[in-house]
C-alpha cells in the first residue's frame, strides 16, 4: 500500500488488513519506516520486532502487525549466516550495523522487503502458508518504484553471495501476479498526478499494480441539476433568491423580506453553494483522471472523526463490501 | 461548542516578513500541509512588501512550481517573472537538486583530481542520490550558501518531505556523524580508529573485524566495499568538514534572524505531529514563529445558524415537499427507493462510513432526490406564505425548495466539519496556549498560478479570528482587514 503524504495509506493499509482477514483467515500488517503508525491506530504501545496479534477481523479471523527493523534485520541476517555471537552488539556501537544498513544501495531496503517476502512464503508444520495474506504499509509513491524495485539495482551490484541470490528471489516475488501495489489517493489534483505517475513508474519498472483507493471521500450534497442552479452564488438570478429567502422563511428561519432574517442567509448560503459546486467538479476531473488508468477504484468515505478504531472496522467493511479483499 | 480562543495569540505574519530582522524563514510540517505552497506564498508576500527574497523549494508539484517560472531543476535561483516591485522588492526561486549540490561541496574542498575520483566512485553515487538524510542535509547546506551569499534580504526555506517532521533536523547530523563515524575510519585505517567503542572493538581482535568486513564482502560483493575504501580514502581531507558544516548550518537555525513556521492542517495527524515540532524546536532552542493552519473551515456570514436547526429547516422543507406525494418530478426517485433512504444524517457527514460500491451510488445525492411536491400541501405544513402563485412559479418554488434544503444541509455539513476542526486546533491550543497561530481559509482548489498564491498569502496575513472562524470564500467581503490583530472571540 503506498500513498501520497497526507493520504491516510496507513489507515487504508490496516483498513485491507482487516478486509482480508474475514472468514477465520490470518494476515500480517508490516510497517517498514519505524513511525509506529500501526500501534497508533489500533491504540496499543509501540510494537516490537516480532510478530503479534493485534485485532480480531469480524467473522474470527486475526490480524497480526510486525514493525520491521532495518538494523535487527541485519543483525539477524548475519548471526544465521556468519555466527557473530557477542560480536553483533560490538560491531552495532561502532556504527558498523548503521553503516552497513545506510551505505550499500537499498541494502536497507532489500532488507525491509526481503523480511516481508520471508513472511509471504513462511508455511507451517504442514505445509500451509503461515498468512493468507501480508499487507505492507509501503513508503510513499515518490519513493515505491525505488523502494521495490532496489532489489533489481542490487542484484546488479552484489554480482555474488547471497545478497545477491536474496534480492533475486525477493523480486521473483514482487513481480509475480501474487503481489498488487495499490495506491491511495484523494480527490485532490496533487496526490490524484503523484497516483497517475506513481502508476506509470510501476509499470515500467514491470511491477505490479492493483488497485486505486480512494480516500476520505465526501458524499456529494447537490445533485447535477442543484449544482448549477447553484454555480452563480450569490449572483444567481435575484428572482431565484427571492425564492430562497422565501423557502427559508418558509422553514422558519426569519422574515423574507430584505433585510430579513431569512433574506440575509441567501448570499452566504448560495456562496457554500458555489464552493461545493466547485469542488464537486473538481473531483469530477479528478475521477475522470483515475478513471483513466484502467484500474480497479474503491472509495473510502471520510471519517468524520478522523479516524478511530470503530471507523477503521467501517473501512475494512467498506473494501469487503466492494470486493477489494479479492 | 468550543473552547475560549482569546488567549491564543494571533501570528501576525505581515511584521514577520516585513522586519529586515527576519533573515530566514522555514516551513516545517507533516507532508500534505501544503508546506511547499505556503513557503511559495509567503515569497511571493515578502517581494510584493519590498524585500529581495528567493525561495528554496523542495520537490514541488509541477504546477506549483511552474507558477514560479521553474521549469528545470538546476539548482540556482531564477527571478520568478510577474512580481509587482513597485515596493523595490523580488522573488527569486530554485529547486534543491541535492546531487549537484553535494557535487559542488566536493567540488569546493578537494582539488580537481581527488574531486573526480570521488565523483566517479560508484559508491559515492549511490549515497549522493540515496542516503536517507541525504536530501536534508542538502537542503540545509543549500541553505548555508545561500545565507552567506548575503544577496538576499530573506530567505524562504521549504522542507523535504521526510518521514517525520523531526527527520530534517537530525538528519544533516546523521550524515555527518555517518560520514566521520568510528567505522568508516576504522575501515580506511582500521589502525588510527579511536574511542572507546574502537578500543572494544580491538578487543575482540582484528580477526572480528575482518570476519565483518569478510561477512559484508560476500554481503555486498567486494567491489562495493572496495568502492566505499577507496571513496573514504579520497574523501579524507573532507571528514570532519562534513560534521562542522552540519553544526554550522545548526547554529544557523538558533540564530536571531531565524524564524521557524510550523505548517499543519486542521487534522489530528497533521496537528499531532506539529505539536512534536514544536517541543522539539523549544528543546533544541530554535526561534518559533507561529503555526500556520491551512485549509480552515469558515462558517461565513450564516455561522450562526446551527447545523442542528439548519437540518430541522431542512427536514421541515423536504417534508413539505414529499408530503405533496408526487414522484413523477422526482429527480432520483428510483435510486431513492434502491438505496432504501439511508437518513438524511448521512447528508450531514454523520455517520462514519457509507460503502458505496458503485461509484453512482457514492454520487447519489440526498437532499436532491425527494419528489418534487404540492406546493400548498408544502406551505401548509411550513407554514410562513409567500412566493408566486400559478403554475410557474409552482415549479419555480418547488426548485427552490429543494435548492434550499440541500443548501440548508450543506451549511449544517460545513459546521460540523467547522466544529470538529475547532475541537482539533483548540485541543492543540490546550497543549501550547503560547504558539501564534494564523488561520489559511481553505480553497476549493490547488494553487497554480501567482494569483493563487497571492490570495494564499492575503489569507495567511488576514488572520481573522472571531465567531464565525477565519475569513474564508464564504465571508471574505471586500475590503477585508489586513494584518489585523485576532483574537476577538
Amino acid at each position: 500500500m503506498t500513498g501520497k503524504g497526507g493520504t491516510g495509506k496507513t489507515t487504508v493499509a490496516a483498513a485491507l488488513a482487516l478486509a482480508l482477514a474475514g472468514e477465520g483467515r490470518r494476515t500480517l500488517l508490516v510497517e517498514v519506516e519505524g513511525r509506529q503508525g500501526i500501534a497508533q491506530l489500533f491504540e496499543t504501545e509501540a510494537l516490537p520486532y516480532e510478530e503479534r496479534k493485534i485485532a480480531v477481523a469480524h467473522g474470527g479471523g486475526e490480524v497480526h502487525a510486525l514493525a520491521i527493523d532495518a538494523e535487527r534485520a541485519l543483525l539477524d541476517y548475519l548471526q544465521m549466516f556468519y555466527k557473530l555471537g557477542g560480536a553483533g552488539r560490538a560491531l552495532r556501537k561502532i556504527g558498523a550495523i548503521d553503516f552497513a544498513t545506510t551505505i550499500a544501495p537499498g541494502l536497507r531496503d532489500v532488507l525491509l522487503t526481503g523480511k516481508a517476502c520471508e513472511a509471504v512464503r513462511r508455511r507451517d508444520r504442514r505445509g500451509r502458508p503461515v498468512y493468507d495474506a501480508v499487507v505492507m504499509d509501503a513508503p510513499p509513491t515518490g519513493r515505491i518504484t525505488r523502494f521495490l524495485g532496489v532489489n533489481d539495482e542490487v542484484a546488479g551490484l552484489a554480482k555474488v553471495g547471497p545478497v545477491h541470490h536474496q534480492a533475486q528471489a525477493v523480486m521473483r516475488v514482487l513481480k509475480s501476479p501474487e503481489t498488487a501495489v495499490h495506491l491511495v489517493t484523494l480527490l485532490e489534483e496533487m496526490p490524484v498526478q503523484e497516483t497517475v505517475d506513481g502508476v506509470a513508474e510501476l509499470r515500467a519498472a514491470g511491477l505490479p499494480v492493483g488497485g486505486v483507493l480512494v480516500n476520505m471521500v465526501r458524499p456529494p450534497l447537490l445533485d447535477e441539476e442543484l449544482a448549477g442552479l447553484a454555480a452563480a452564488g450569490p449572483d444567481a438570478d435575484p428572482a431565484l433568491r427571492t425564492e430562497l429567502a422565501a423557502a427559508l422563511s418558509r422553514a422558519g428561519l426569519g422574515g423574507a423580506q430584505r433585510g430579513g432574517r431569512a433574506e440575509r442567509l441567501v448570499t452566504p448560503l448560495l456562496r457554500q453553494g458555489r464552493e461545493h459546486a466547485e469542488r464537486l467538479a473538481l473531483e469530477r476531473a479528478q475521477r475522470a483522471e483515475i478513471d483513466r488508468l484502467e484500474l480497479p477504484v474503491y472509495e473510502l468515505e471520510l471519517l468524520t472523526d478522523g479516524g478511530d478504531l470503530a471507523g477503521l472496522y467501517g473501512l475494512s467493511a467498506a473494501l469487503r463490501e466492494q470486493g477489494a479483499h479479492k | 461548542m468550543t473552547a475560549d480562543l482569546a488567549d491564543v495569540p494571533a501570528l501576525r505574519v505581515d511584521p514577520l516578513l516585513d522586519d529586515p530582522g527576519t533573515r530566514i524563514v522555514v516551513c516545517c510540517g507533516a507532508g500534505g500541509v501544503g508546506k511547499t505552497t505556503t513557503a511559495a506564498a509567503l515569497g511571493v508576500r515578502a517581494a510584493e512588501r519590498g524585500r529581495r527574497t528567493v525561495v528554496l523549494t523542495i520537490d514541488p508539484a509541477r504546477r506549483l512550481a511552474q507558477s514560479m517560472g521553474l521549469t528545470e531543476l538546476d539548482n540556482t535561483p531564477r527571478e520568478v517573472p510577474g512580481i509587482d516591485r513597485s515596493a523595490g522588492g523580488a522573488l527569486h526561486a530554485m529547486m534543491l537538486d541535492m546531487k549537484r549540490t553535494f557535487d559542488e561541496i566536493v567540488e569546493a574542498h578537494a582539488d580537481p583530481g581527488r574531486a573526480r575520483a570521488i565523483l566517479e566512485n560508484p559508491f559515492y553515487e549511490s549515497l549522493s542520490a540515496g542516503f536517507a538524510g541525504t536530501q536534508e542535509y542538502m537542503a540545509m547546506e543549500k541553505l548555508g550558501q545561500l545565507r552567506a551569499r548575503d544577496e538576499w534580504d530573506l530567505i524562504i526555506v521549504d522542507t523535504p518531505p521526510s518521514r517525520s517532521a523531526l527527520d530534517f533536523l537530525d538528519a544533516p547530523k546523521r550524515l555527518g556523524s555517518f560520514l566521520d563515524g568510528t567505522f568508516i575510519r576504522m575501515l580506511s585505517a582500521p589502525a588510527k580508529a579511536g574511542g572507546r567503542a574502537g578500543m572494544k572493538f580491538v578487543h575482540l581482535g582484528m580477526a572480528g573485524l575482518s570476519m565483518f568486513t569478510g561477512a559484508l564482502n560476500k554481503l555486498l560483493g567486494a567491489g562495493l566495499l572496495r568502492d566505499v575504501q577507496t571513496f573514504v580514502a579520497a574523501m579524507d581531507t573532507m571528514f570532519g568538514g562534513f560534521r562542522t558544516r552540519a553544526d554550522a548550518t545548526y547554529r544557523l537555525l538558533q540564530a536571531n534572524g531565524t524564524a521557524f513556521l510550523v505548517i499543519a492542517a486542521p487534522e489530528r495527524d497533521a496537528l499531532r505531529e506539529a505539536a512534536y515540532f514544536v517541543e522539539r524546536l523549544a528543546a533544541d532552542r530554535m526561534p518559533l514563529a507561529g503555526l500556520v493552519l491551512n485549509r480552515v473551515h469558515g462558517g461565513g456570514a450564516a455561522a450562526h445558524l446551527s447545523a442542528e436547526r439548519a437540518l430541522a429547516a431542512a427536514e421541515g422543507l423536504t417534508e413539505g415537499l414529499e408530503e405533496g406525494g408526487r414522484t413523477d418530478g422526482g429527480l432520483d426517485g428510483e435510486r431513492d427507493a434502491e438505496r432504501g433512504g439511508p437518513g438524511r444524517e448521512d447528508a450531514g457527514g454523520e455517520a462514519p462510513v457509507r460503502a458505496g460500491p458503485a461509484r453512482e451510488d457514492v454520487r447519489a445525492e440526498p437532499g436532491a432526490k425527494r419528489s418534487a411536491a404540492d406546493p400548498e400541501r408544502a406551505e401548509a405544513t411550513a407554514g410562513t406564505p409567500g412566493g408566486p402563485d400559478g403554475a410557474a412559479g409552482d415549479a419555480a418554488r418547488d426548485g427552490a425548495e429543494r435548492l434550499t434544503a440541500a443548501l440548508l444541509r450543506l451549511h449544517a455539513a460545513r459546521m460540523r466539519v467547522l466544529a470538529r476542526e475547532r475541537r482539533t486546533r483548540d485541543r492543540f491550543a490546550a497543549l501550547h496556549p503560547e504558539v501564534p497561530v494564523t488561520e489559511v481559509a481553505a480553497l476549493p482548489g490547488d494553487v497554480h498560478d501567482l494569483a493563487g498564491l497571492r490570495t494564499i498569502g492575503e489569507r495567511l496575513a488576514e488572520s481573522t479570528e472571531g465567531p464565525g472562524g477565519p475569513a474564508g470564500p464564504a465571508d471574505a467581503g471586500p475590503g477585508g482587514p489586513g494584518g489585523q490583530p485576532a483574537a476577538t472571540a
